[in-house]
């Protein structure tokens, strides 16, 4: 099949990160990298990695739509939601990396399949492309009325974005967790450590589970589920097996007799940002696995 | 005239003491009796701040905002104030918060992430709320570094910023240089809340005084997380005896701590080893419920626990780790059980 043309906009940390993501790809061509500064970084190394670059914005890429096939977003909420309409009317399918929710959420490893029709999917946060999964492997073989994470980043990888749009990641994440992860009510917590040397993304899950779940089950599924996510996040890892406490817990989906904690750490594979920057690289390597989900489902179908 | 403003915050920083179990007849009795005694502003939310209740900072017993609502009808003359962190809190909170009543709006973050708060502080301030920049954990920063960080929370539109000393890490020439550096370089308010790990919470908060500060953190009975807070009653009877007017009446603000917080109390203002360890060890205090609680289900020691969560340099709001450094800690010790097996 012939690779799926592609083109990112946005040419900060993710953009950045993703491009070597995809220029690694067997089934994704990366056919050009635009930003709108020509200074920046990004667009420097795409120039070094001989990726044509454009400083011009999304309209360069509106202008010649016809030569691409995928635009993956990666600049802010309001700019996607500016652009996804005009995007889906030159015929480019868009993977949306900012929290614009323009499009259904998607993880690889929950439900690839709402990426393949529809014009526009949304990455979620990176704290949810870690933690979702584990909800939906839990709500698999067991009822999870309340789910919550703890999404731990070091301070030197959040950039301006994360920073002001705090409350936007812990709602969306939330949102997340019911609707991806199949949990009655979701929170989600953000935590930002500052310590030195950085510390390596890190994620805890928490389910509450009504009675009559199997223990030996749901830890089954939980670590079947790591193991489909290393897949395409290969510094996806449990700290240790998952925990389960007795209770009683009365959250507010309301009292549960027990719950599974599961602790996670995601080390990202350096292509931009170090190593402990797990948040970027799983969003990255996440939007990467669901081009290319895309791309295959067309080579399929032409 | 009143040489600075006490905030009580045993409605808040003592709800970890009693993990997050307050109710509504006791939030009752400890406002009316506080807003008696003449305490200008108690603070009112769960231990972690608005949206605390969680798995991993413990559940509400109830509801904050049916507490928050029976404190604004108690108190007649004090100001019912909330805590808020941003990632754990958002926004919508502060706007219910503003609705009930509530006056003033604490946003808090640590001592190194100021600018998470630049929306929530904004937006207190457009409910109408007097709002203060909490930098958590001030003792990990140097002054330097804390008056960067301070400087921002004034931009953002902070009435005051405060230095707080989470886990009562500081000593007395700690709080003074921090308070006296922020104090120099800001044109707002600033405020001191001391924890007791160290036995310094009253004798900081007097140093902070005499560099200047405008508002001082009090806990009735030193109700709050770790060892606990500075004790009201104590702050209140020491700067009068000094000299220094605190607008709080001494023998009331003792009646309410003998008579309405001390039968509440769990632990009876004792600084056990793990208590003093956090302050040691520059732990958040929060943690010690938790860390005991962990210790017990794992079978390993508090202490080894809160000293990995230092060495980690572990941040307010990671209780997860707690869990995550037991479960290391019980691996080790199966681990070297069976080596000494192995060995003999």
């Amino acid at each position: 099949m012939t690779p799926a043309r592609c083109a990112i906009v946005g040419s900060g940390n993710i953009g950045t990160d993703l491009m070597y993501k995809i220029q690694r790809s067997d089934v994704l061509e990366l056919g050009a990298m635009i930003g709108i500064d020509p200074d920046s970084d990004g667009l420097a190394r795409a120039r070094d990695e001989g990726v044509p670059t454009s400083p011009e914005g999304a309209d360069w890429l509106l202008e010649r739509a016809g030569e691409f096939d995928i635009v993956f977003e990666a600049t802010t909420a309001r700019v996607h939601a500016a652009y996804a309409p005009r995007y889906e009317a030159a015929g480019l399918k868009a993977v949306d990396l900012t929290p614009a929710k323009v499009g259904p959420n998607v993880v690889p490893s929950v439900n690839i399949d709402v990426a393949l029709s529809g014009p526009n999917v949304n990455m979620i946060t990176c704290g949810g492309q870690a933690t979702t999964p584990i909800v939906a492997a839990v709500n698999g073989v067991a009822e999870v009325p309340y789910a919550e994470i703890v999404s731990t980043v070091a301070s030197r990888s959040a950039g301006p974005g994360t920073r002001q749009n705090i409350d936007e990641f812990t709602k969306t994440t939330s949102k997340a967790l019911e609707e991806v992860g199949g949990a009655q009510i979701g929170k989600a917590i953000m935590v930002l450590n500052p310590a030195e040397p950085p510390i390596i993304m890190r994620n805890t899950v928490f389910c509450g589970l009504a009675a009559g779940y199997d223990e030996a089950t749901v830890a089954k599924s939980i670590v079947d589920m790591v193991a489909q996510v290393q897949e395409y996040v290969p510094g996806y890892r449990l700290k240790s097996d998952p925990v389960f406490d007795d209770g009683p817990y009365a959250t507010p989906a309301g009292v549960v007799p027990a719950r599974v904690i599961a602790l996670l750490e995601v080390e990202g594979a350096a292509d931009y940002l170090p190593s402990y920057a797990g948040n970027l690289d799983i969003m990255t390597a996440a939007a990467t696995r669901v081009g290319e989900a895309i791309a295959r489902h067309r080579g399929g179908a032409s | 005239m009143s040489g600075f403003r006490l905030t009580d915050s045993t409605l808040r920083d003592g709800s970890h003491a009693l993990a997050h179990q307050f109710t509504e007849a006791q939030v009752r009795a400890v406002v009316r009796g506080l807003d008696r005694a003449g305490v200008p502003v108690i603070e009112v939310s769960h231990g972690d701040g608005l949206g605390g209740s969680s798995f991993n900072y413990g559940f509400s017993r109830t509801n904050e905002k049916v507490l928050l609502r029976a404190a604004v009808e108690e108190a007649e003359h004090a100001k019912i104030a909330v805590l808020m962190l941003p990632g754990i809190g958002v926004k919508d909170d502060l706007v219910d918060a503003a609705e009930i009543g509530v006056e003033v709006a604490r946003i808090a973050t640590h001592c190194t992430e100021a600018d998470i708060a630049p929306q929530h502080i904004a937006l207190a301030k457009e409910l109408g709320m007097e709002t203060v920049g909490f930098l958590m954990m001030s003792h990990m920063i140097s002054p330097e570094d804390l008056v960067e960080q301070a400087k921002l929370m004034e931009s953002y539109g902070a009435d005051c910023v405060y230095v707080v000393d989470s886990a009562g890490a500081m000593t007395i020439d700690d709080a003074r240089a921090r308070v006296s550096a922020v104090k120099n370089a800001l044109t707002c308010q600033v405020g001191l809340h001391a924890h007791n790990n160290l036995s310094l919470a009253v004798a900081n908060s007097m140093a902070a005084y005499e560099e200047g500060v405008d508002q001082i953190d009090g806990c009735t009975t030193g109700l709050g997380a770790g060892a606990g807070n500075c004790p009201t009653e104590i702050l209140v009877a020491a700067f009068e005896k000094s000299g220094v007017h605190t607008g709080v009446d001494p023998l009331a603000v003792m009646d309410v701590a003998q008579d309405v917080v001390r039968p509440i109390q769990p632990l009876q203002g004792v600084i056990d080893r793990d208590g003093l360890l956090l302050g040691y060890a520059g732990v958040y205090g929060s943690f010690l419920l938790h860390a005991k609680r962990a210790a017990e289900r794992f079978g390993v020691d508090t202490k080894d626990i809160l000293l990995e969560l230092g060495r980690r340099q572990v941040v307010g709001g990671q209780e997860d780790m707690i869990i995550d450094v037991a479960v290391e800690l019980e691996r080790e010790a199966a681990a070297a059980m069976a080596q000494q097996i192995q060995d003999h």
